[in-house]
C-alpha cells in the first residue's frame, strides 16, 4: 500500500533504480482501490490486464526502455475508449458496451508503458458538477466521504487523492477535470483546445470537450500531458503543433497574474475568498504581481455555456438510438423504439441537456439563443485575449465553494450549474487552465486556477509547479 | 432578425412546446417528466435572456475555440474496424447486417 502513495515520478525512479517492479506497484495501487471500493471512484478495475500490462512493462524495462510513465499505473475516465474494456459513460444505454477501438490517448498510455488500471466513475456522459448523476451510484470525496467529490471526472479525481493511482485522465467541458481536483486536493490540468486528441472521447460537447491529466503534484501531470499529446490526424481539430514539451522553468518573481474582480466578490464563497487571499500574499512574498482585472462577460459564461454545451450535446447524443451499439427497449416501429430507448435508459440530467439543446437549435430560437450565444462566445474570448496582454496568467478560485455534502444541492440545481462559474471561460475560449492545490478552507481543500493564452500550456506548467511549491 | 414572441414577452415554454421539443429529440417521456421538465427548462431559459440584451454586434459567431480550416485526407485506404467488431457492440445482427426496427410499417 506504501507504494500507492508515491507520485509517478517517485514511482519512475524506484523502478529506474530497481528498488520495486511495476508489478509490485501496480498490486499495491490495485488492492488500494479494492480497499476503497466504497468511495465509488471505479465503475471497472482491469485487474488482469492491469497485472500482464505491469509484467509487460518490466520486461520492456529489462529491454532497456525507460518512457517516464514506464510501468505506472493510470486510471482512465469511463468516458474514453478502451478496446476491450467496458466503456459505460455511467449510462444504462451503454451499459456492457465494450469499445471495438481505443482512443488515441489510450493508444498513447499503452504506446508509453503506462498501465491502465481501471476505469472511473463520472456524472452521466459528463454531464454534472458532482458526479452524481451517474446511473452506478456517485463519487464520494476519499478526504470525507459524506461529500461529493467534484464532477465531472470524480471517479479519477477520487482514484488520484484516495492513492489508488498516481494519475488520472479525465475530460473537461466546462470544467469537469479542474473542479474535482480542487474538490479532492489535487492538480487537474486542462490543456489548449486541439492540443490532446478527442478521438474515442465519447463527445458531449465537441467545441469544449478536452481530456487532461489530473495528479497528486504538477510535475505529474505534465508527464502526463507531455505523454498524451500530439497531432492525430482522426481528430479533425488537432493542432499540428500539439506536443505538449516539458514546463517551462518560471519562477514566481516578475510574473503577473490578473485576478478578475467578478470571481472575487458575491458569488464566492467567503471561505475560499480569504484562502486566495492568503495565496495571493505569498505569492507576491515570492515577487509576483497581483493585479485586479475586470472580465464583466465572465457574468454570462454560464448562461452561454448553458446554451452551446447542451446544443453540442443534443446533437451528439442523436448517435445514441439502440442500434449500432448499446442497449435498446424495442417498442413498436422505428420512431417508438428510439425514443423509447432514449427516454428510458438516458438519466434525467442528459435528457434535461438534450431537451435545452433541442430548444435552442430549434426553428425560431436558433438567432436568438445558439447564434448569439456564439457571439457572446467570441466576445468573451476577446476579453481575455485583451487582458492576457498585461498579465502572464489569469488567477482565480476553481470553484466558488468546496466540496459540499452529496445531495445537499439536490433542490437547487441551478446552484449546480453555478458551480463552474470560474472555469467555463478557459473551454468557451479554449485556453490552457490548470486547478492547483491552495490550503484549506474548513477543513476542506480549496483550488486555485491559473488559466493561460492559448498554446501557453508549458509556461502555465511551469507557473503551476512555482505555485505548488509555495502553497504546500 | 424577427424575435421569438417568448423571448420578447419572457415568456415561458408550454407543456406542449416541452412535449414538442421531447419529439424532436426523440425522447419518450411520462407525463410526469414533462412537467419536471417545463419546470426546469423555464428556470434555464429564463437565464437565457441574461445575453438578449448585449451589444455584440461586433463580433463573429465562434463556433469553435480554434480557427478551423478544412483538411482532406489522401484519397488511400486505411484499416479500419472489421465487420465482425463493428457489429459485436450491437443490440442485434444477423448474418452481418445490423438489425434494426421496423421502420416502414404496413
Amino acid at each position: 500500500m506504501e507504494l500507492a502513495k508515491l507520485t509517478a515520478a517517485e514511482m519512475g525512479q524506484m523502478m529506474r533504480e530497481g528498488k520495486a517492479s511495476s508489478v509490485e506497484i501496480t498490486e499495491a495501487c490495485l488492492a488500494s482501490a479494492e480497499a476503497q471500493a466504497h468511495l465509488g471512484a471505479f465503475l471497472h478495475v482491469n485487474r488482469e490486464g492491469a497485472l500482464a500490462a505491469a509484467r509487460q512493462a518490466d520486461d520492456r524495462r529489462a529491454q532497456g526502455e525507460s518512457q517516464p510513465l514506464l510501468g505506472v499505473p493510470v486510471a482512465v475516465k469511463d468516458n474514453i475508449c478502451t478496446e476491450g474494456l467496458p466503456t459505460t459513460c455511467s449510462s444504462r444505454i451503454l451499459e456492457g458496451w465494450v469499445p471495438p477501438y481505443s482512443a488515441f490517448v489510450a493508444e498513447r498510455l499503452s504506446a508509453e508503458g503506462a498501465v491502465i488500471l481501471g476505469k472511473t466513475n463520472l456524472d452521466e456522459f459528463a454531464m454534472g458538477s458532482a458526479s452524481d448523476t451517474g446511473a452506478f451510484g456517485p463519487v464520494r470525496n476519499p478526504l470525507d466521504p459524506d461529500r461529493t467529490a467534484g464532477g465531472s471526472s470524480g471517479g479519477s479525481a477520487a482514484a488520484v487523492a484516495g492513492n489508488m493511482a498516481p494519475l488520472s485522465l479525465g475530460s473537461d467541458t466546462g470544467g469537469s477535470i479542474r473542479l474535482p481536483a480542487a474538490f479532492c486536493g489535487i492538480a487537474g490540468f486542462k490543456p489548449t483546445y486541439g492540443r490532446v486528441s478527442r478521438w474515442g472521447l465519447v463527445a458531449f460537447g465537441s467545441s469544449l470537450d478536452q481530456i487532461g491529466p489530473m495528479g497528486r503534484t504538477v510535475e505529474d501531470c505534465a508527464l502526463l500531458a507531455s505523454a498524451i499529446s500530439g497531432h492525430d490526424p482522426q481528430d479533425g481539430t488537432s493542432r499540428p503543433d500539439a506536443k505538449i514539451g516539458s514546463p517551462t522553468d518560471l519562477p514566481l518573481k516578475g510574473l503577473t497574474f490578473g485576478l478578475p474582480v467578478e470571481l472575487d466578490g458575491e458569488g464566492i464563497d467567503p471561505s475560499v475568498r480569504e484562502a486566495v487571499a492568503a495565496a495571493i500574499t505569498r505569492i507576491e512574498a515570492e515577487g509576483g504581481a497581483v493585479k485586479r482585472i475586470s472580465l464583466p462577460l465572465i457574468n454570462v459564461g454560464v448562461t452561454t455555456y448553458y446554451i452551446i454545451a447542451p446544443a453540442e450535446a443534443s446533437s451528439n447524443l442523436a448517435r445514441f438510438d439502440g442500434i449500432r451499439y448499446g442497449a435498446r427497449v424495442e417498442e413498436g416501429g422505428h420512431n417508438d423504439s428510439t425514443a423509447a430507448t432514449r427516454g428510458r435508459l438516458f438519466g434525467h440530467e442528459v435528457k434535461l441537456r438534450i431537451m435545452v439543446g433541442a430548444y435552442a437549435l430549434s426553428a425560431g430560437y436558433y438567432d436568438a439563443y445558439y447564434l448569439r450565444a456564439q457571439q457572446v462566445r467570441a466576445a468573451m474570448t476577446a476579453q481575455f485575449n485583451e487582458a492576457m496582454q498585461d498579465v502572464d496568467f489569469i488567477l482565480s478560485p476553481t470553484a466558488p465553494r468546496t466540496a459540499f455534502r452529496l445531495g445537499e444541492m439536490d433542490d437547487d440545481p441551478l446552484a449546480m450549474k453555478l458551480l463552474d462559474l470560474c472555469t467555463i471561460p478557459a473551454n468557451l475560449g479554449g485556453f490552457p487552465s490548470i486547478s492547483v492545490p491552495a490550503g484549506v478552507a474548513n477543513g476542506l481543500p480549496v483550488g486555485l486556477a491559473l488559466t493561460g493564452p492559448s498554446m501557453s500550456d508549458e509556461r502555465l506548467l511551469g507557473a503551476a509547479h512555482s505555485l505548488e511549491r509555495i502553497l504546500r | 432578425m424577427i424575435m421569438p414572441l417568448a423571448i420578447l414577452s419572457g415568456m415561458s415554454m408550454t407543456l406542449d412546446e416541452v412535449r414538442h421539443t421531447a419529439r424532436l429529440a426523440r425522447l419518450e417521456l411520462t407525463e410526469e417528466e414533462l412537467q419536471a421538465f417545463q419546470i426546469e427548462l423555464n428556470a434555464l431559459i429564463a437565464h437565457f435572456n441574461d445575453i438578449q440584451d448585449l451589444d455584440v454586434s461586433a463580433f463573429e459567431a465562434m463556433p469553435h475555440a480554434v480557427p478551423l480550416t478544412n483538411i482532406y485526407a489522401d484519397d488511400a485506404a486505411q484499416p479500419g474496424l472489421t465487420r465482425d467488431a463493428a457489429l459485436a457492440g450491437s443490440f442485434k445482427s444477423r448474418a452481418g447486417l445490423f438489425i434494426v426496427p421496423t421502420i416502414i410499417e404496413e
